[in-house]
């Protein structure tokens, strides 16, 4: 048997709060939002923290939602299964995921990550204005928005990997860290 | 008119749209993963409106979360708002919760976009 005490230590150890590994479903996105949000509660989060967590966290189960859904069908179903977790350690959220991606979308994924990852909060805000009201939307309503939003509301940096598969796919991971305090004074003084 | 009368869920703002009394109210949480379906309605009946409006539009937005995907449905309406606002008075309220930067963000985002006035209105939590 499966030693699962090892799982439980890492786990803990870890600080995960919940994870989960499968499809990305519609049901299973309102369940997750639903738990998280009663955890939070009972942990009394501030308004602001929970507000911050609760919408990054819509957006990256969106994003692995419609990722799943616009991979081709013939895509197998363990390729086709997505790793996400939640983890709170010293205070700081992080919204981990992972999925299996096509090697071609690799480099757009890389630049578009690496060019948001090199805009302060105010040149972030111009972006979002920019794409939200030129960029074309997508059948599904995306339209490039959902990253620019996390990096806007996390107030860090995207962290992120690529890890090779095979000669097709490529293992995304992404950490998304939620700053407990947005630092407004580096932020107001920016505006001057 | 027809009145659209739509009822909040988990997952979609409440829609009331009078458009009789020249009224609209969005409220609550809009992260549908197909809004542009959710929205369809609303975006087809300020269409109709636009056609015979009343002369003053009141416009409450109330929203605690909203997704990417329904922030572009949302322009969309604002648009829509902004054509009708040459045939009608609108007035856009936008509400935010007290220390609700990233609302009372968003909202000034649209405003630099949209040319019809935003009224930003703090409520408490």
């Amino acid at each position: 048997m499966e030693n699962i005490h090892d799982f439980y230590t890492k786990m803990e150890e870890g600080n995960i709060m919940l994870s989960f590994k499968g499809e990305v479903t519609s049901d299973l996105l309102t369940s997750i939002l639903q738990i998280m949000e009663s955890k939070m509660d009972t942990l009394e989060e501030p308004p602001v923290v929970k507000k911050k967590v609760y919408n990054i966290l819509v957006e990256c189960l969106q994003n692995l939602y419609h990722h799943l859904e616009s991979d081709d069908l013939t895509t197998p179903i363990n390729e086709k299964s997505a790793l996400f977790m939640i983890k709170k350690q010293n205070d700081e959220y992080s919204i981990m995921t992972g999925n299996y991606m096509v090697k071609d979308n690799v480099e757009p994924m890389k630049k578009r990550l690496d060019t948001i990852n090199a805009m302060d909060s105010l040149q972030l805000k111009t972006y979002y204005k920019e794409v939200l009201n030129n960029g074309e939307m997508s059948s599904k309503g995306g339209g490039g928005l959902g990253m620019i939003d996390i990096a806007r509301k996390s107030g860090k940096k995207l962290e992120y990997r690529f890890d090779n598969v095979d000669d097709k796919l490529t293992f995304f991971s992404l950490n998304v860290k939620v700053a407990q305090n947005k630092n407004k004074e580096e932020k107001e003084e920016k505006v001057k | 008119m027809e009145i659209l009368i739509l009822e909040g869920t988990p997952k979609t703002p409440t829609i009331e749209f009078k458009p009789g009394e020249g009224y609209l109210l969005l409220r609550g949480r809009s992260i549908p993963e197909n809004s542009i379906e959710f929205y369809k309605p609303l975006i087809e009946g300020l269409d109709a409106y636009n056609s015979n409006p009343q002369s003053k539009t009141t416009v409450d937005i109330q929203l605690e979360y909203f997704n990417t995907s329904s922030s572009k449905c949302v322009l969309d309406v604002l648009k829509k708002l902004e054509a009708i606002n040459g045939n009608s008075e609108v007035i856009i309220n936008w509400y935010y919760e007290e220390d609700d930067e990233d609302m009372l963000e968003a909202g000034e985002d649209y405003q630099a976009i949209i040319n019809v006035p935003f009224k930003m209105i703090e409520v408490e939590e």
